[in-house]
């Protein structure tokens, strides 16, 4: 099965125009990128698409009502709806310290969410 | 009347990075004053990543880019006034501030660095027909809202204008749920990063309106949809192309403006295309002794170029403490053709360190051209550049041996050139 995907290049201000051809989930071909940066791309884009999600979660007794947070490392871009998902059920506690270890295994996908911030006590 | 060496004013990353730039140069008698409550400035609210790529060669959020910066401040024990606004500063410079234990206070500074930042371009300055109805925020004041409030402006939302601050705000409150209808952006280029737009919007289907604005707001007593029409080759609305867009919330991502009330107290001349204070190479402005860093100077996009250029500044100013002699003589950099503005604009041949890196913004996109150097006449860079857009400043690096094999030198041009 053949299948085609376009996507902008983000490696520099050009945003080169790319489609890249697929024979059953294998790359065959990259057209549109300008320079090997952009075929790169592309190659890890369209096969592992990755984001490093950031957000806040509400802090109870800090002198800030919310505490930013992020994932540690990347992960799966199709992840990211089922993770904003288990974000809304968790609260913290004031202290938070930059670096801090919210959740170990963020909605299975193995990566900790950690806070970003230094919260202290009101 | 208190004394101090150097006196930094907003506590923000430029202001930091010159303080510790600063003590690292030496001096011990520095002072920061800040009008929050706490050191870091904006990037305490851009929550997300990307922040430190070219200085740590890692990406940082921005609460944590400042936090390492404020950590380096109190491992050197800078002092630092938090809940103090600078409410003057004369060409004397005599700083008057004020604050809650101290009340109003001066100090007589031998060298002054303004840190002050930028703010956004309010509303008014648009000029949208429609009543004033609840619901329309500036993109980062609904930034601070979300971020540090946890308060949701809106359910269903318009940006207008395509700066990256208005691209974040879009992922961010698609994240948390709100359902975001479009971008428009006035020109036919988008003044944000493309990661960004990729990003931001791409990954979650926003459109983004080129060549689009909003031309009424709709609702009395809390926005209730926009008006959004194509503009054309003179950014005028054309009829016939208006269309209702329902939404509950407008944010308004138009610019950043550099904060320099203090700045025109102090007769400072200012360059009317940054809005910002003119330097010299040392980003000492026209006033001797006051220097300049950070978005206060220009509006930058990457923090990471707000820190080295505040560094500079933080250098500087403790070599003129120490009394350092630049010469008189200086060299204008002038902008050329496809150049909006320049900063430094001028260099003292004499004081020059041995790269000078000139940061600029092209007024337009420009593909497939040359970026040049001119010394007087004679054309010492010319450089293929594939694009030049105004959404990314650019630098060209000037060795001091062209300045000083050059002796009579009057100009330096920066410009756009076809072929
Ligand atoms: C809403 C917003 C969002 C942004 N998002 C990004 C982003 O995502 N990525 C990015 O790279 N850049 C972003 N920027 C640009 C960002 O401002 C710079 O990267 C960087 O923070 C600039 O540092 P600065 O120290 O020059 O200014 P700021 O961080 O603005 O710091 C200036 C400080 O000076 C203080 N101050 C001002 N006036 C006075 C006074 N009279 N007395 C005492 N203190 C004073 C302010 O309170 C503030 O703390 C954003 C800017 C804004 C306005
Ligand atoms: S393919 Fe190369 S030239 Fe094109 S946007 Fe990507 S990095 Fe830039």
């Amino acid at each position: 099965m053949s299948e085609k995907k376009e996507l902008t290049c983000i490696g520099c201000p050009m945003g080169c125009q790319m489609e890249v051809t697929l024979e059953n989930g294998v790359i065959k071909s990259i057209a549109g990128a300008t320079c090997k940066k952009g075929e790169l791309y592309a190659a890890k884009e369209v096969v592992d698409p990755r984001r490093i999600i950031t957000s806040i979660l509400p802090v109870d007794g800090g002198i800030y009502a919310m505490a930013p947070v992020k994932t540690a490392t990347d992960i799966p871009k199709g992840d990211i709806r089922k993770c904003m998902e288990c974000l809304k059920t968790i609260r913290i506690d004031a202290p938070v310290s930059i670096g801090q270890v919210i959740v170990a295994d963020l909605g299975g996908t193995g990566v900790a969410l950690i806070a970003t911030r230094d919260i202290p006590k009101r | 009347m208190i004394s101090k060496s150097l006196v930094i004013i907003g506590g923000g990353p430029a202001g930091l990075a010159a303080a510790i730039a600063a003590y690292d140069a030496g001096e011990r008698d520095i002072l920061v004053l800040e009008r929050d409550c706490v050191l870091g400035g904006i990037l305490n609210q851009c929550i997300h990543n990307g922040f430190g790529l070219h200085t740590f060669k890692e990406e940082l959020t921005g609460p944590e880019y400042s936090a390492r910066y404020v950590r380096k401040v109190e491992e050197r024990k800078i002092e630092a006034k938090l809940d103090t606004m600078v409410i003057d500063l004369s060409n004397d410079r005599i700083v008057t501030a004020i604050n809650e234990t101290d009340g109003l206070f001066r100090i007589a500074a031998k060298a002054v660095i303004l840190a002050m930042g930028c703010r956004e371009r309010p509303r008014g300055a648009l000029n949208i027909p429609g009543a004033r109805p609840a619901g329309i925020f500036s993109a980062g004041t609904a930034q601070r809202f979300v971020n540090i409030e946890g308060y949701m402006p809106g359910r269903e939302i318009v940006i207008l204008g395509s700066g990256d601050i208005g691209l974040i705000m879009a992922r961010r409150l698609t994240l948390e749920g709100a359902k975001v209808r479009m971008v428009c952006e006035i020109m036919p280029y988008s003044g944000g990063l493309k990661r960004n737009i990729v990003q931001c919007l791409d990954d979650y289907d926003i459109p983004l309106r080129l060549s689009h604005t909003v031309t009424k707001i709709h609702g009395k007593d809390r926005v209730e949809g926009v008006s959004v029409a194509a503009v054309d080759d003179n950014r005028m609305p054309i009829a016939g192309t208006e269309e209702f867009v329902s939404c509950d919330t407008l944010l308004l991502s138009v610019g950043l403006i550099p904060e320099n009330e203090l700045t025109r107290k102090a007769g400072v001349a200012i360059n009317p295309k940054t809005q910002g204070a003119i330097v010299d190479e040392s980003l000492e402005t026209t006033i001797p002794g006051i220097f300049a860093a950070g978005n206060v100077l220009h509006v930058h996009d990457l923090v990471d170029h707000v820190s080295t250029e505040a560094e500079l500044a933080g250098k500087n100013a403790v070599r003129f403490i120490r009394g350092l002699d630049k010469g008189s003589s200086a060299v204008a950099i002038e902008t050329g053709f496809g150049v909006r503005y320049t900063v430094p604009s001028r260099v003292h041949p004499a004081a020059a360190t041995a790269i000078t890196t000139i940061r600029f913004r092209t007024d337009n996109v420009y593909r497939d051209s040359y970026l040049s150097v001119l010394l007087d006449d004679e054309r010492v860079q010319h450089l293929k550049k594939r694009i030049l857009t105004p959404g990314e400043m650019e630098e060209v690096l000037i060795p001091a041996k062209w300045l000083l094999t050059r002796p009579g030198l009057k100009k330096i041009t920066i410009l756009v050139e076809k072929e």
